[in-house]
């Protein structure tokens, strides 16, 4: 169906690039547990690829490898053409991998301004003297990564709660607060697990919305693992789709929709 | 600054007031707008090259003197450019409203044929291309933001930006055109085309001249003394009126400040941060703060909220009177100092209104209690009077005679005349040109003589020579003995009590008033809570007796207040009943916007209607009610009647019989 070099043109007529990221024969055990069994797929450049499958299947385990906070028992990560040694998760986020989480992981404490500035941390070189008298080259430092920081507020229409304690906001815009950190670290790839977890339809629409946007306005790759059948379908250009820590399927919505184990994880099969 | 030394004919349109701001003002910011969480400020100087280089640009599109120009999103600096870049090269700026759905918007933008479109974001431009198949003259669409728009079709798609850097590298070629067309505009050109959002029937396309908007902006601008330096917060559909004279027509005339919010959510906070010294807002927005504001105090410790109440209750007494200019002892002003800097000063702070100079609300009936409020705590807070057709001013209230129920005295170079059967009819500089490829209903909105009869009803007061509007004149009524009968005078006086939420006046053509009362479900609920009295729906709470005890006392209220009027003492309500159900738009009772359906209501409860006027005590009565899913259920009351005391006045006869 595609070149293995040279991408593909979606449906919708949007070019989608070369293999940015590969997962080769990764295989992840705890003590005797195979979370992970042996699995293989690549996220090509520009593509929403989405990884499913049932409770249990691995999905989290999976993202954990890309982020670089597990290091996988066999196999390897290849990103951008070569294989990824261990490295620490902030290391990776140096690289240009950016996630948010099932369980919000912001700081409660913290207005959403200044948590989406956290994102921005990776950007920062001044030395903890010139930060803390905030003079010199960490104010010039401050005001330009408050640009970028701004722009992204802006893109995700959060301006009347930049001030606002994450603590005091709905779950919802959490969610997008989240997401928002996660772009101030201007990522390659952006992971997402579970995006659109325990949203009602209207906080869906928008986060599927906001997903397109930043793919279409950034360029940037995702990554994201999702429950909601309708959303995966409609946003992702392909899937992996796994079980008890296997790929049953990989492919477009259309050609995973159609297999039958996939069928089968989901719905259950007589033995 | 005094406009005396311009010949006639040299500030005729508004591109010419903006070369006179630009040499006068230069320096001065004439826009401002909070983006990326700074204000971004832009003098009269370089609003002047925006606007030109936009201007060159629509040359370069192809817009061709005459064309209708459609604009369409939030109120943005930018989009004000637009509207005055178009009057540069003769065109006519259409805002619309940019709520409106596709449909409603297809209408607008066939009726005016606009060749062309100014949108703010994907959402408006998304909308356009929907229904641009039936858009048999539409050309081009040029969008502000250009997020989500990336992989549209760009061959009738432009950005703002591309058009302006387009205008602005063919200047040489391109200027000479500019400069012929802007030289040619004059009072008798359109300024600006606005579609009345009419509630019955199609929209209609108000035609307003440059001599119009000029003339209204330059007698209202004169009355309250704005001036150069004046801030204002643009936050009002574009599309409204009012928005084009305050933040266009007296913005352009005086040389005062616009400034754009961030977003919509962010209105509240952006009004603190820019403190305008010249404010409007409708009753809903001063109402919706002041309940914020109490509910807070509720929250607030003990010893805050003695010294909030201690103090608010000094300015209830003597606020207004100090507002306006009245004699009020030394110790009483010594005291309100004292409140200013503990209590006043701190809460207009937060509320954006340290620096309000003038404000004003408009549109429909303020409670007293709201009003008197803002006034009390010193800000001078005044009612207008008028429509589209008129430019907006047709009454407004002078500093000093400031009342909530009366709308002023006619506002400079307005005439106002009051028909024979009570309508209201004015003639002013302002006054439309016509509506737009509707003849006839302009022939029947303005006369010969350039009367506009307003669909209201209302009257001058005789002793103050202030206008008080008292209904539509198409509900205004008569009563069996000829008295005047004006049902939403009295249901507005009964719903401004929180108690209250919706109020039906029957009277016509019968000897006396009686009403039906919706009470607020909040309200009376919280009430009950705070009580100890338990109840498990509306209908069990609608008929406790306490609580028809305190309706009742609302009621006689508003008797005693209605009988303080000659004219309409006859409205007083005589009975009256609390009823089992809310009146509600899926029953039909209401319409979609919350208005009372007063026929429909008549018919459906003719019962209760005549159990009013036979002198029963209670009554036992069925009704059918639509769910929210669309099925039908039945609820059955037994509800009780109550007399209501009148005061006591001789039939007044209607001055016309």
């Amino acid at each position: 169906m595609m070149d293995a070099s040279a991408g593909y043109v979606t449906e919708d007529g949007r070019q989608i690039g070369g293999v940015l990221m590969e997962m080769k024969n990764i295989t992840l055990r705890f003590g005797g547990v195979v979370a992970i069994k042996d699995i293989s797929f690549d996220i090509r450049e520009g593509e929403i690829r989405a990884i499913i499958g049932p409770n249990g299947a691995g999905k989290s385990s999976m993202l954990n490898i890309i982020s670089g906070f597990y290091t996988p028992s066999e196999g390897a990560v290849w990103y951008k053409g070569a294989p990824r040694p261990p490295m620490r998760p902030y290391e990776v986020a140096r690289m240009g991998v950016a996630r948010t989480f099932q369980n919000i992981a912001l700081f409660e404490g913290m207005t959403v301004l200044d948590n989406v500035m956290t994102g921005r941390l990776t950007k920062m070189n001044a030395g903890i003297a010139s930060q803390a008298l905030w003079w010199g080259k960490a104010r010039a430092e401050e005001v330009a990564n408050r640009e970028k920081v701004e722009e992204i507020i802006d893109f995700l229409e959060i301006q009347s709660i930049r001030k606002t304690p994450v603590g005091r906001l709905p779950y919802g815009l959490k969610k997008r607060v989240e997401l928002a950190r996660a772009l101030a670290a201007e990522p390659s790839i952006l992971l997402l697990d579970e995006p659109m977890a325990g949203m009602n339809v209207e906080e869906k629409e928008d986060m599927s919305r906001f997903i397109l946007d930043v793919n279409d306005e950034f360029g940037t790759t995702i990554a994201l693992i999702e429950h909601d059948m309708g959303v995966v379908m409609d946003l992702s250009d392909r899937v992996v789709v796994m079980d008890y820590g296997k790929k049953i399927g990989d492919g477009t919505p259309d050609e995973v929709r159609n297999n039958q184990d996939v069928i089968d994880a989901y719905l259950g099969v007589q033995h | 600054m005094t406009m005396t030394h311009t010949a006639s004919g040299a500030l005729e349109s508004f591109p010419a007031l903006l070369e006179r701001n630009a040499r006068m003002f230069g320096t001065k910011p004439a826009y401002r707008e909070k983006e990326y969480g700074i204000w971004q400020s832009w003098t009269w100087a370089e609003t002047a090259a925006e606007i030109e280089s936009l201007a060159l640009g629509l040359i370069n599109l192809g817009v061709a003197q005459g064309d209708h120009i459609a604009i369409i999103g939030r109120n943005r600096p930018y989009l004000y450019w637009s509207m005055v870049a178009a009057q540069a090269v003769g065109a006519i700026p259409v805002p619309l409203y940019q709520d409106a759905n596709a449909e409603e918007m297809a209408y607008v933008l066939d009726h005016c044929g606009a060749r062309f479109v100014i949108a703010g974001d994907q959402e408006q431009v998304d909308k356009v291309i929907e229904i641009q198949e039936n858009l048999h003259q539409f050309e081009h669409m040029i969008y502000l933001d250009p997020k989500g728009m990336r992989k549209y079709d760009h061959t009738r798609l432009h950005q703002y930006s591309h058009i302006q850097e387009q205008g602005h590298a063919a200047r040489d070629e391109l200027t000479p055109e500019l400069e012929r067309r802007r030289s040619i505009l004059n009072y008798d050109s359109t300024c600006v085309m606005l579609y009345t959002s009419g509630t019955t029937g199609k929209p209609k396309g108000v035609v307003l001249s440059n001599q119009n908007m000029i003339e209204t902006a330059k007698n209202s601008a004169e009355f309250d003394h704005l001036k150069a330096g004046d801030q204002v917060l643009a936050y009002l559909p574009m599309a409204w009126v009012g928005d084009f004279i305050f933040s266009i027509g007296q913005a352009y005339w005086t040389g005062f400040c616009v400034n754009c919010p961030e977003s919509p959510e962010t209105m509240m906070t952006d009004l603190r941060e820019i403190g305008p010294s010249y404010y409007f807002a409708p009753p809903r927005i001063f109402e919706t703060q002041l309940t914020q504001t109490m509910i807070r105090m509720e929250d607030a410790g003990p010893t805050k909220k003695k010294i909030f109440d201690h103090f608010m209750a000094h300015a209830r007494k003597v606020g207004p009177a100090i507002l306006d200019g009245k004699s009020v002892s030394a110790m009483d002003r010594l005291k309100y100092a004292l409140g200013e800097f503990m209590v006043y000063g701190p809460l207009k702070n937060m509320l954006g209104f340290g620096r309000v100079r003038v404000g004003y609300t408009a549109g429909e009936a303020i409670g007293p209690e709201i009003f008197d409020f803002y006034r009390s705590l010193g800000i001078n807070l005044k009612q207008l009077y008028g429509q589209t057709e008129a430019s907006v001013f047709i009454t407004q209230q002078p500093d000093g005679e400031v009342r909530s129920d009366t709308v002023g005295v006619p506002s400079p170079g307005v005439e106002v005349r009051i028909a024979e059967n009570g309508e209201v009819f004015y003639r002013s500089p302002g006054t439309f040109v016509e509506y737009y490829k509707n003849p006839e209903s302009t022939r029947d909105t303005k006369d010969a003589e350039g009367w506009v009869a307003t669909g209201d009803a209302g009257f001058f007061e005789p002793s103050t020579g202030h206008l008080r509007i008292i209904d539509r004149a198409k509900d205004v009524g008569q009563m069996a003995d000829g008295s005047l009968f004006a049902p939403k005078y009295v249901e507005n006086k009964l719903k401004f009590f929180p108690n209250i939420l919706e109020a039906v006046v029957f009277g016509a053509d019968r000897d006396r008033c009686t009403a039906f009362i919706n009470i607020d479900l909040t309200a009376v609920g919280n009430w009950a809570e705070r009580n100890n009295i338990a109840y498990a729906s509306y209908q069990e709470l609608a008929g406790h007796p306490q609580v028809l005890a305190t309706i009742q006392s609302h009621v006689e209220e508003v008797n005693r207040s209605v009988a303080q009027d000659e004219m309409l003492s006859g409205c007083q309500i005589h009975r009256f009943l609390v009823l089992h159900k809310e009146l509600d738009a899926d029953d039909g009772e209401l319409t979609r916007t919350r208005k009372v359906r007063r026929k429909i209501i008549a018919e459906k409860f003719a019962d209760l209607v005549g159990a009013l006027y036979d002198g029963s005590p209670s009554i036992y009565t069925e009704t059918e009610v639509t769910y929210e899913d669309g099925r039908k259920g039945q609820i059955r009351a037994t509800l009780e009647l109550r007399d209501a005391a009148v005061v006591p006045v001789a039939p007044q006869r209607v001055a016309a019989e």
